[in-house]
């Protein structure tokens, strides 16, 4: 069969069950676009900001596990990306992007609208392509696809000049991908499986520590499994947060910088570390020397260049999660350390996660705690970047994975409005909820027309504190409460706002008119925004300091 | 402590982009980079000289590893390993005892000249680093016009080869 470029790529999309795709066009891109015009199987959803469509791409390959798509032109449509590819690449995210390009025999003379994306985005994806020849085409998609899922997770973008778009070949679908410089390991060595089983036997004060490999990698039940028949308790990242039920007795919650006290301590005491999934940043470890100083330090994770890079591990274990999870719960173990556990049950008792409540205020982590009361298990929540996400993550009870989408390594502020569109579209059946604050969220705002256009059924919450709320934090505790430029004078009416796009807006301005509010919200079957009035300064606690150990928190006496 | 890694790469475009700009981005320092093509078709070797321990080491190894284009890469210690590199000298030769003189230090050094005038001398020399820095080093007092060096290559001694990418 003769196909154009343009026709080739859409049949390559069709070839790996792509359903949605997010972009804008433009000039060089207009050859795919009008094939994907008549094309019914593939729905395009247009953002009205690149950078949106990367993040709904984003937020929709988290929610569904999937590859995420996005679209855009050359020259800015394809600088606009680069926010959302960085994000997807510090998180591990799978996708796969089309940037429009000036036709082969402009590239490289400025023509207009051009840029080397390729060139940009060499460090913020897992692999990128010029397409030159149009015979080249339809294996390049096949190994972005390939190469953007497996392995480590992560964006790949392909930078399609026009004149391949438009012209012709035979079509054919390479059957096999032949790619001898990539070959992710996937089994794990049954040899440090069985060591890890040892030093898991030998352990008195073990612990969990699971991140966003064990989501990607679709580990949680295996995690699960591990847990309860070890009795070991469970922390999680943020990246890792659902991973397993925050409900259960043997969870510990998030970890890190704002973690709860009893999981950072539960890791300063430990003796054994089961990293699985991670890669020990900087927000996790807190002072490096005296991270985990205790104890012996199993690592598994799919990236060899993860382990070792900022601790130093007794048992490395490369490879999936899952896989090595299933042959691991083969050989281990029941056991139930009792006197860690008491220890562990003291520490939730003495230092749970806490806030004033007393005055009457509309408090933040209040409001997380209204939205985990009467949402269900299965609803997706969604966050943008500051003090909200961390009131988000801490006070919210996630017990499925994939039910957390955040930028966690980029701290992506605007990010939550566009992901929420892409989890929506990935899951329609399921309740999504954008939390979100007045700095991010007028940081990609323009996404409201997206998802009222679509129909898209989502509740935003505004955590509306007319400040850069977690720089304002830093600012309190570090620079003498200097708030330079963390006021957000001018701020819009957000009510007023959504509704000029069609949508619903509701005020909440105090404390009893939350529940009434989220009721409605959730009883719509539609856009809705919440804009809460929370209280100006407050924090978010607990708090390690940069450059101190995780054990010494502001806000736990 | 320095150490020198091969690294089979596709020849694809940008791939030099790629490996340079991985060792930027990650702090690594380059002291010396040299490409050029293999025994196969469509397959470059770059001889990277890079400074660190071993755990920098063992970090640009695992990050090289994950570049796609990236084949494999190879640490390869001096001991076990044939080292040479190639170095252009142009030196000046304005006095006729300095000429002589020249000559003979290229004798000792197995050295060739390949171009000469009455004002200038090219010398050609391949060899280990440390006998073309003492080349340079016994020219140098003559007035060395330009100098140009193709940074290491090296392959294992014996039949240990790095490549051995046909199945």
């Amino acid at each position: 069969m003769r196909l154009t470029g343009a026709q080739i790529v859409v049949e390559c999309l069709k070839k790996e069950d792509v359903k949605v795709i997010f972009g804008i066009p433009g000039g060089v891109i207009m050859p795919l676009y009008d094939v994907l015009y008549s094309e019914t199987s593939i729905k395009h959803i247009l953002t009205r900001h690149e950078q949106g469509a990367a993040h709904a791409a984003d937020g929709y390959a988290r929610a569904t596990g999937k590859v995420g798509v996005c679209v855009a032109t050359s020259g800015p449509g394809a600088t606009n990306l680069v926010t959302g590819l960085a994000n997807a690449y510090l998180d591990s995210i799978p996708l796969v992007a089309f940037t429009g390009q000036v036709p082969t025999n402009l590239i490289g003379t400025d023509a207009f609208q051009e840029v080397d994306i390729c060139g940009i985005t060499l460090p913020i994806t897992k692999n990128n392509y010029v397409v030159r020849d149009v015979k080249d085409l339809a294996r390049i998609v096949q190994e972005a696809f390939y190469i953007a899922r497996t392995g480590r997770p992560g964006p790949v973008l392909i930078d399609f000049p026009k004149d391949i778009q438009l012209a012709q070949t035979e079509f054919e679908y390479p059957k096999k991908i032949c790619l001898n410089g990539y070959k992710p390991t996937f089994s794990g060595n049954v040899k440090q499986i069985k060591a890890a089983v040892q030093a898991i036997k030998n352990a008195k004060k073990p612990v969990i520590y699971a991140g966003g490999g064990v989501i990607s990698s679709n580990a949680s039940s295996e995690l699960r499994d591990l847990v309860l028949k070890t009795n070991i308790p469970v922390t999680t990242t943020l990246m890792g947060l659902g991973s397993f039920p925050e409900t259960h007795s043997l969870s510990l919650g998030m970890l890190g910088m704002h973690g709860t006290p009893y999981a950072n301590y539960a890791m300063s005491d430990a003796d054994l570390i089961i990293a699985l999934g991670v890669r020990f940043d900087d927000r996790i470890t807190g002072k490096l020397d005296e991270f985990g100083s205790n104890a012996k330090v199993i690592h598994i994770d799919i990236d060899p260049a993860e382990v070792g890079k900022n601790v130093l591990v007794d048992i490395p274990i490369i490879g999936d999660v899952k896989d090595i999870l299933e042959k691991l719960n083969k050989y281990i173990l029941k056991k139930k350390e009792t006197e860690w556990l008491e220890k562990i049950k003291d520490w939730k008792r003495k230092y749970p996660l806490k806030y004033c409540k007393n005055n009457g205020e509309l408090k933040p982590q209040y409001i997380m705690e209204a939205i985990n009361k009467i949402t269900k298990v299965g609803t997706v929540i969604v966050t943008d970047v500051g003090q909200h996400q961390m009131w988000a993550a801490q006070y919210y009870q996630y017990n499925e994975p994939r039910t957390f989408i955040s930028s966690g390594g980029l701290g992506t502020m605007g990010y939550g409005l566009p992901a929420a569109i892409g989890a929506k579209m990935g899951c329609p059946e399921k309740r999504v909820i954008c939390i979100s604050g007045d700095g991010s969220f007028q940081m990609n705002l323009q996404e409201i027309a997206t998802a009222i256009n679509n129909n898209l059924a989502i509740t935003v919450i505004i955590m509306n504190n007319g400040y850069l709320g977690m720089v304002r934090q830093w600012q309190e505790f570090f620079f003498n409460k200097r708030y330079a430029e963390t006021t957000l004078n001018g701020n819009p009416d957000f009510v007023k706002l959504v509704e000029a796009y069609g949508g619903t807006g509701i005020r909440v301005n105090k404390k009893q008119e939350l529940y009434p509010a989220l009721e409605k919200a959730l009883s719509l079957d539609k856009f809705v925004l919440i804009d809460c009035l929370i209280p100006k300064e407050e924090n978010v606690f607990p708090m390690v300091a940069p450059g101190s150990p995780i054990s010494k928190m502001i806000g736990v006496e | 402590m320095r150490h020198t890694i091969a690294v089979l790469v596709k020849d694809h475009p940008g791939i030099l982009a790629r490996v340079a700009s991985l060792f930027t981005r990650r702090g690594f320092n380059i002291e010396s980079l040299a490409v050029g093509h293999t025994e196969e078709t469509d397959i470059s070797r770059m001889t990277i000289v890079v400074k660190g321990d071993e755990r920098v080491l063992e970090q640009i190894t695992k990050q090289l590893n994950k570049l796609i284009d990236v084949i494999r890469v190879k640490d390869i210690s001096p001991q076990n390993s044939v080292e040479r590199e190639l170095a252009l000298i142009k030196v000046n030769t304005n006095s006729l005892p300095a000429r002589s003189e020249i000559i003979q230090t290229v004798d000792i050094f197995r050295a060739n000249i390949i171009d000469v005038n009455s004002q200038i001398m090219t010398i050609e020399t391949t060899g280990t680093e440390d006998k073309i820095n003492a080349l340079i080093e016994l020219l140098r007092p003559f007035g060395l016009k330009e100098v140009v060096r193709t940074g290491k290559i090296a392959l294992s001694r014996g039949s240990v080869t790095s490549s051995g990418l046909k199945k």
